[in-house]
């Protein structure tokens, strides 16, 4: 057990680089006067 | 036990984000996307190898021992040797101090495939609402309604152009779209029709000031199966005063009563806009920069999903940020993540869409570095019939893409199409030092243009906000795991 450090989150962002882009999800824009869905805001639908 | 000649190649601040937050010290691994919680040592720790890149000292134990001294920080001792052993351990894992994936671009076909098109089927609206970049409906040029025959063709657009893609939007866009509702009942039906004939879904979105939300209307998007976004500010004074009629009337006493009615119809709304959802949002201003009391509003009308955000607004608004409003704003999100953890706890929850992160099921990395697609993925269509990159730039000449009564409108400006292409994450100098990167980026290529004139240069002060948000959020998710993981919920293995 870790004394220090207390790990919340384990993932792997960069796995998805080869498995990730089918294009699915829904578009994502940032402004104020839409639906201001961030990326980061955002699931993927697969 | 970590080697600390290892962060003579690796730069650590874009690639891990050490924070405080309320009670906690943070540290968000960028490349993994893992969050780890540290404790008071193990973050000056981290705090003083930033420190030292930056001074290009070079990085040792008696380099951080004299760092933690100068800044006044305990000294560790023999606790420094167990935290560099721990921080090797996660390094082992792939969990910290990741490396960032390399050669990464986002990769696109030749012929763009736009597989989302916002239709401006009316370029008129019945409020006058101060910060609205359409110029309260006309987007610079006369009131104007699409008609039948523009609609049609633009959904054909998306269909052809989305290519091989099965999943197609279109959104209801304006001015106020509601005042063409004739429109918007037939091209769904069209659109229903004609997707179908070519095996394609079509998604369909409204976003509406919520005047016009009969029941009539009501049930029609509600059988339709249709997501809508409903704008309201928060509380009275601050509503009216940006949302009035043209006489100057506020509109907060029509509206609110008849979004408070489609909103609580709609119980199931996922807080991640899928499926069939609402959202209520809003904009704030200089005006209210204690916004986070508009949300909680918003959340005592019994109003689930909300999202508020900056106005983005040129230096000579009067309701335009100022100087020394940002400690008000990141203050305002601060006390909103801790009411929103307060309220969760006691179960009277609500989502505020920007402290949402699906950190396990979020989008991919190709997904984060394209962004919004405007441009080559996202078009927005005039009443007119005119083609542009999205929404904000209708009516500019310049970001004209084309036009649906070309010959061949699904060829679209080929040097615009590249330029909007190219200006990814990675093009964008701030944003690849940025650790943000992921989550942002590369922020609104709208915005962008209006401040600084240039696609991949960023507007600063929209960045500060977009971390602040990301900050709070992150904390609201550990905060929401640390809680469940005492009932005995945990782990959370993403990997
Ligand atoms: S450029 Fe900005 S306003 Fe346009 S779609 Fe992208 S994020 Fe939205
Ligand atoms: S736009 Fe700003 S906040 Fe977003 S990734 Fe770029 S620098 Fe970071």
């Amino acid at each position: 057990m870790a004394k220090h450090i207390q790990t919340i989150v384990k993932a792997n962002l960069s796995a998805t680089v080869k498995t990730g882009g089918c294009g699915k999800c829904q578009t994502s824009c940032q402004s104020a006067c839409k639906t201001s869905c961030t990326v980061g805001n955002q699931v993927c639908v697969k | 036990m970590l080697d600390l000649l290892y962060f003579e190649k690796y730069p650590l601040k874009k690639n891990v984000h050490s924070y405080r937050q309320g009670d906690l010290s943070i540290a968000h691994d960028v490349n993994s996307g893992s969050l780890h919680v540290l404790d008071e040592g193990t973050y000056n720790v981290l705090k003083a190898i930033e420190e030292l890149q930056e001074l290009s000292g070079s990085i040792s134990i008696a380099g951080i021992t004299q760092v933690l001294r100068q800044t006044g920080k305990t000294e560790l001792g023999e606790e420094l040797t167990e935290i560099l052993e721990e921080l090797e351990e996660l390094r082992k894992e792939g969990t910290l101090f990741t490396a960032e994936a390399e050669g990464i671009q986002p990769t696109y076909p030749a012929k763009p495939i736009v597989k989302a098109i916002c239709l401006h089927v009316a370029h008129d609206c019945n409020l006058r609402c101060e910060y609205c970049f359409a110029g309260t409906g006309a987007f610079g040029g006369s009131r104007t309604m699409m008609d039948l025959e523009t609609g049609k063709k633009g959904i054909d657009f998306v269909l052809e152009s989305s290519g091989h893609r099965n999943h197609c939007e279109v959104d209801f866009f304006g001015g106020e779209p509601l005042l063409n509702f004739r429109l918007v009942k037939d091209l769904v039906e069209y659109g229903r029709k004609a997707g179908a004939e070519r095996g394609k879904t079509i998604k369909f979105t409204l976003t509406t000031n919520g005047v016009l939300l009969n029941d009539k209307i009501q049930e029609f998007l509600e059988q339709e199966d249709i997501s809508v976004v409903l704008s309201l500010d928060g509380r009275p004074e601050v509503h009216d005063r940006m949302r009035p009629y043209a006489d100057g009337r506020g509109s907060y006493a029509k509206v609110t009563p008849l979004i408070k009615q489609f909103a609580t119809q709609r119980p199931e709304s996922s807080p991640y806009a899928l499926g069939t959802y609402y959202y209520v949002r809003g904009t704030y201003t200089h005006f209210n920069l204690d916004f986070d009391q508009d949300v909680l509003h918003m959340a005592d009308l019994g109003i689930k999903q909300i999202s508020v955000e900056p106005v983005v607004a040129g230096p000579k608004d009067a309701y335009a940020f100022q100087e020394g409003d940002l400690d008000k704003i990141r203050e305002a999100y601060d006390r909103l993540g801790e009411e929103l953890i307060l309220r969760r706890g006691q179960g009277r929850d609500f989502n505020f869409f920007h402290f949402n992160v699906a950190l396990d099921q979020g989008p991919c990395m190709v997904k984060r570095l394209s962004g919004c697609g405007a441009g080559h993925e996202y078009v927005a269509i005039s009443p007119e019939g005119d083609l542009y990159p999205c929404h904000q730039f209708v009516g500019q000449e310049t970001y004209k893409l084309g036009s649906l009564y070309d010959e061949t409108p699904l060829q679209l400006k080929e040097e615009l199409v590249k330029e909007f292409r190219s200006a990814h994450v990675y093009a964008k100098p701030s944003c690849r030092e940025c650790w943000a990167r992921f989550a942002c980026s590369g922020g609104c290529h709208a915005a962008n243009v209006s401040f600084t004139q240039n696609l991949t240069e960023v507007y600063t002060l929209g960045c500060e906000l977009q971390k602040k948000r990301l900050e709070v959020a992150l904390y609201v998710k550990i905060k929401e795991l640390m809680s469940g993981a005492c009932q005995g919920d945990g782990p959370f293995d993403t990997l």
